[in-house]
């Protein structure tokens, strides 16, 4: 930055960040040969001659992994194409065995989408999309990291492992609206079971594009692509950093220079990796061993079939249908994991408003301690319906299920019922009345200064009984049995 | 008993298969005297890259195994196959007669090759090419020059040079070839033997070395009509491992054509264009004398117009190799073939074993493709290319429309010398003339023997066809066998 333009105020400068993201698909064999796709399996374990890129193999396209790719494309909206077909990117590296990877150029097979997402401050923002192309995926260098300088090796199980490739317009203006959309594209696509998601596996990963601007109005100036965050906080932390340093540039009386550039999750700093003029010609060309695709209307009505409740919809339906607050629907929505599982109460005939309860309130904590989550914990929605079903019935109360019952369901492993638990540990409430009568005798007979307070006017002292009474009944007392009981007696005794 | 070389050489596969299903003899004899063969014959012709003794010795032990038990081997029971070095075979060198894949073994078999082994074909050797299938001569192969059977100091014609020549020379009565811009038919015509490139998509491409995707197609070599419609029905279908494997059926009559008595009815084209002054007089008058023969057997002649084969040199040129640049890439030293043994880096490495490893033909094509594929030239050229290919196309369909095959030379001259073309690329490549057309258009093209030259070399006939009509194809060039007997003529072998 030689130049010696004058200094530039750049503090209100608006940043112009466009991502794109590339999602690994969930489906059982790779794009194009039958190989398992597979994560942490040994070294070349999982390949054939297809995806090695031996001579004389060829690729045959992977009819669940498009349709896998239309799921995605349709759920973010976009324009899918009737005509669509494969090219050729070629460069040279040695993860890519037949030195090209076979991907989308001019026609990809979706363009025009967009995504809705929210900010932390609840504000609502559409992003557009531009399009979304599907490609396979390279292998991984296992590079010698002893430092004593030994052979690089080549992993190629991930090499032909389906991939799309999700392009937005330059529409987010903050980091943290970059790393909404993250979050959001990736919830989108957790719903659709399409993607794992994962940042750290590398099952989804992200460049993003950044720029700024002196307005909101001005023309768009060079960009800068920053590569390798490998979370949704890198994410936001690598645009911030960016913005950062190009704002510095121009306050200095800089020039961007167009660049690709590395952020380090560990320093939080970027570094550039190549100019613009070091970019490959990647003499794109239609790949001559596929076939294009072509589509019909009515294949994609059965794709659209498929495809399953999404994000919004699920928040909007708990709010209004089953009356949910917003904050519960909010946590049942954010976690798809936990929603699903309240689906599945829900459809053991538990209440909407208890299953979200016990999900949220009761569960989160002892399955924390346990380092467990809800799709963890190895107890089947049924199992668990029944607990809830017990304490509805009044068997065991609700505190006992959550301090007691639960804990031993998952120290089962789901081996055991709840039942089994209850009868075991001599939970079950007690709801002889007759039984219940007599304890509570026995209470009022050792409470008597409570009992002159109570007979004295004062009604307050009914809940110190109330507790007593529980406690004499060790916890195992049904309350909605104990609390109407032992007001009919104080009542009568205060008529006298 | 001792083994006659020679006493299954000239009998035909369906001779031979008959044979072997009658147990008039074995599958082993017949494979042992084919190997003897080879080896008699190949240190001067040098067809073969890799004989294989001892898997086809194998195949044939399981095939006569299959007869003595009562059950049918298949319609190749038997019949040795010589396979050109570009198609794979598990666990056996496949060279692509290259010094990069020297001492390539790939871990699986070619879709066509397991079909001829599935059918009880014997896969007697590996025959020489240029390599990877980019020459008219087989003078390119990294290993050896072929010989051409009728004239030692001439070429073979290629690519699959060795091929035609392990038929032409009685080693094998079939072999299989690729056809790229005529790399089966014209070394047929200049050996003197049948050779067939079937419509794309009619055969699969799954276990062929790629040299240009949409352009190459296996097909057969015989020494008539009727095996190589024997062959081309075998190894013909849909594959599920090659998405471009037309779905098809294959036509039931090929297994065994029968020979039609004339050709009242057919329609034959004679394109205006491919009747130059450029072509050998010898091959003009011979190709007339057997249009002459097809119309005695009742064939009509229309004069048709290509007028977009002028171009089709050219856009092969960019086409095949924009599709080779791309295809040859992996030849890198990195994953298999052959590696620097120089200590350095990563680029330094790539750059090394591939300049050690390709020969100049090779490293000429992919220059060329990668400058037709270059941002800035990729209009201009490939894509130009390609819509010159659909008009080439279109002259098909249109010249189709008024009739049932079209007729021409195979090649402008019989077999060259040796060394003649070697430093004239354009001069080698125009020697693909009159079949590179085929491929841009995707149909299926013939060539059989229709004369000789004064000097004894023989001359090939091409009949081109409609997409997937190859039995039109075969049953015209088995009539004009029926006829004649320049097919039936032997060389010389000394």
């Amino acid at each position: 930055m030689s130049s010696m333009a004058a200094p530039v105020d750049t503090r209100t400068w608006q940043p112009v960040i466009g991502l794109e993201v590339h999602a690994q698909l969930k489906t059982d064999t790779k794009l194009f040969c039958g190989c398992e796709t597979s994560f942490g399996a040994p070294a070349n374990t999982k390949v054939c001659p297809v995806c090695l890129g031996l001579p004389g193999s060829l690729p045959v396209m992977n009819g669940k992994a498009f349709r896998f790719a239309l799921k995605a494309a349709l759920a973010l909206n976009c324009t899918i194409a009737k005509f669509t077909k494969w090219d050729r990117k070629n460069y040279y590296y040695p993860d890519l065995p037949k030195n090209y990877q076979i991907s989308q150029y001019d026609l990809p097979f979706a363009t025009k989408g967009w995504l809705d997402i929210t900010l932390p401050d609840g504000q609502a923002r559409r992003i557009g999309i531009t399009r979304v192309h599907l490609e396979e995926d390279a292998g991984k260098l296992l590079h010698d990291e002893s430092g004593a300088g030994g052979e690089s090796g080549v992993d190629l199980n991930r090499a032909g492992t389906p991939l799309i490739e999700i392009v937005s317009e330059p529409d987010l203006r903050t980091p943290a609206e970059a790393r909404a959309y993250m979050e959001a594209l990736a919830k989108v696509l957790l719903y659709l079971d399409v993607c794992d998601c994962n940042m750290q596996e590398g099952s989804l990963r992200c460049d993003a594009n950044v720029s700024i601007r002196p307005t909101a109005d001005a023309p768009f100036k060079t960009r800068r692509e920053i590569k390798n965050m490998n979370s949704f906080r890198f994410v936001e932390a690598a645009v911030e950093t960016e913005i950062g340093e190009q704002k510095e540039i121009y306050a200095n009386g800089g020039t961007v220079l167009q660049q690709t550039r590395l952020f380090n999750g560990q320093t939080g700093e970027i570094r550039t990796m190549r100019n613009k003029e070091e970019a490959s010609d990647y003499r794109y060309f239609p790949e001559p061993d596929l076939p294009p695709v072509t589509l019909t209307e009515a294949d994609l009505d059965g794709v659209r079939g498929e495809i399953t409740e999404l994000p919004e919809e699920r928040l909007k339906r708990y709010m209004e249908v089953l009356k949910l607050s917003e904050k519960d629907a909010g946590v049942l929505v954010e976690f798809k994991e936990m929603g699903d599982y309240f689906e599945q109460l829900l459809a053991e005939g538990i209440a909407a408003k208890t299953a979200a309860n016990w999900l949220i309130s009761d569960c989160q904590g002892v399955l924390k301690e346990k380092y467990l989550t809800i799709a963890t914990c190895g107890i089947a929605p049924k199992a668990m319906a029944d607990l809830l079903k017990l304490v509805e019935a009044g068997t065991v109360n609700r505190a006992s299920a959550k301090s007691t019952v639960f804990p031993a369901m998952l120290d089962a492993k789901g081996e055991k019922s709840a039942e089994a638990i209850v009868k075991e540990q001599g939970l079950a409430q007690v709801s002889d009345s007759g039984e219940i009568e007599k304890k509570i005798d026995e209470v009022l007979a050792k409470s008597e200064k409570l009992v002159k307070d109570y007979l004295s006017g004062k009604d307050a002292v009914v809940n110190a009984l109330f507790g007593a009474c529980m406690k004499a009944f060790q916890g195992k007392a049904n309350p909605a049995v104990i609390r109407p009981l032992l007001e009919q007696k104080l009542k009568k005794l205060r008529e006298g | 008993m001792p083994l006659d070389s020679n006493a299954y050489a000239w009998m035909s596969a369906r001779e031979i298969a008959a044979g072997v299903r009658a147990r008039k003899f074995s599958a082993e004899d017949v494979a042992q005297a084919a190997l003897a063969r080879a080896r008699a014959l190949d240190p001067k012709l040098q067809a073969f890259v890799t004989v294989l003794d001892a898997l086809a010795l194998e195949q044939a032990r399981a095939v006569d195994a299959a007869v003595a038990a009562g059950k049918d081997p298949g319609p190749l029971a038997g019949v040795p196959v010589a396979i050109k070095d570009n198609l794979c075979i598990r666990n056996t060198r496949t060279t692509c007669s290259s010094k990069i894949l020297a001492t390539y073994e790939p871990p699986y078999t070619a879709t066509a090759v397991e079909k001829i082994v599935a059918a009880g074909g014997l896969t007697i050797g590996k025959t020489n090419l240029d390599e990877f299938a980019m020459g008219s001569s087989t003078e390119n192969s990294a290993f050896a020059k072929t010989r051409n059977p009728w004239d030692a100091t001439r070429v073979p014609g290629g690519s699959s040079g060795g091929s035609a020549v392990a038929v032409a020379a009685g080693i094998a009565p079939l072999a299989l070839g690729s056809d790229t811009g005529g790399s089966i038919r014209q070394p047929a015509a200049l050996c003197g033997v049948t050779g067939f490139k079937p419509t794309y998509g009619r055969v699969s491409r799954y276990g062929l070395v790629a040299f240009a995707s949409s352009l190459d197609q296996i097909g057969p070599f015989a020494r008539d009509a009727r095996d190589a419609a024997l062959l081309t029905a075998v190894i013909s279908g849909q594959d599920p491992r090659d998405a471009t494997s037309a779905s098809l059926p294959v036509p039931e009559g090929l297994l065994d054509l029968p020979a039609r008595a004339d050709l009242k009815g057919v329609r034959l084209g004679i394109p205006k264009e491919y009747f130059i002054p450029g072509t050998d007089p010898e091959v003009a008058a011979a190709v007339q004398e057997a249009i002459g023969v097809l119309k005695g057997l009742g064939a009509e002649t229309v004069e048709v117009s290509l007028p977009h084969s002028e171009y089709g040199i050219g856009v092969y040129y960019l086409v095949a190799t924009a599709e080779a640049s791309s295809n040859l890439a992996r030849y890198d030293g990195v994953h298999y073939g052959h590696r620097t043994e120089k200590e350095v880096g990563m680029v330094e490495m790539y750059a090394r074993s591939r300049a050690e490893g390709f020969g100049d033909e090779v490293k000429r094509r992919i220059m060329l493709g990668t400058y037709a594929l270059s941002s800035g030239y990729y209009d201009a050229y490939y894509l130009k290319a390609q819509k010159v290919r659909a008009l080439v196309k279109q002259d098909f369909e249109k010249a189709f429309e008024r009739c049932d095959a079209i007729v021409s030379p195979t090649t402008p001259t019989p077999a060259f010398k040796i060394g003649e073309k070697t430093d004239d690329p354009l001069a080698m490549y125009l020697s693909d003339i009159f079949t590179i057309s085929a491929n841009l258009a995707a149909v299926p093209g013939l060539a059989i023997p229709c004369g000789f030259s004064a000097a004894g070399l023989p001359i090939g006939l091409q009949v081109m066809g409609k997409h997937f009509d190859e039995a039109g194809v075969l049953g015209i060039a088995a009539a004009y066998q029926a006829k004649t007997d320049h097919h039936a003529r032997r060389p010389a072998l000394g």
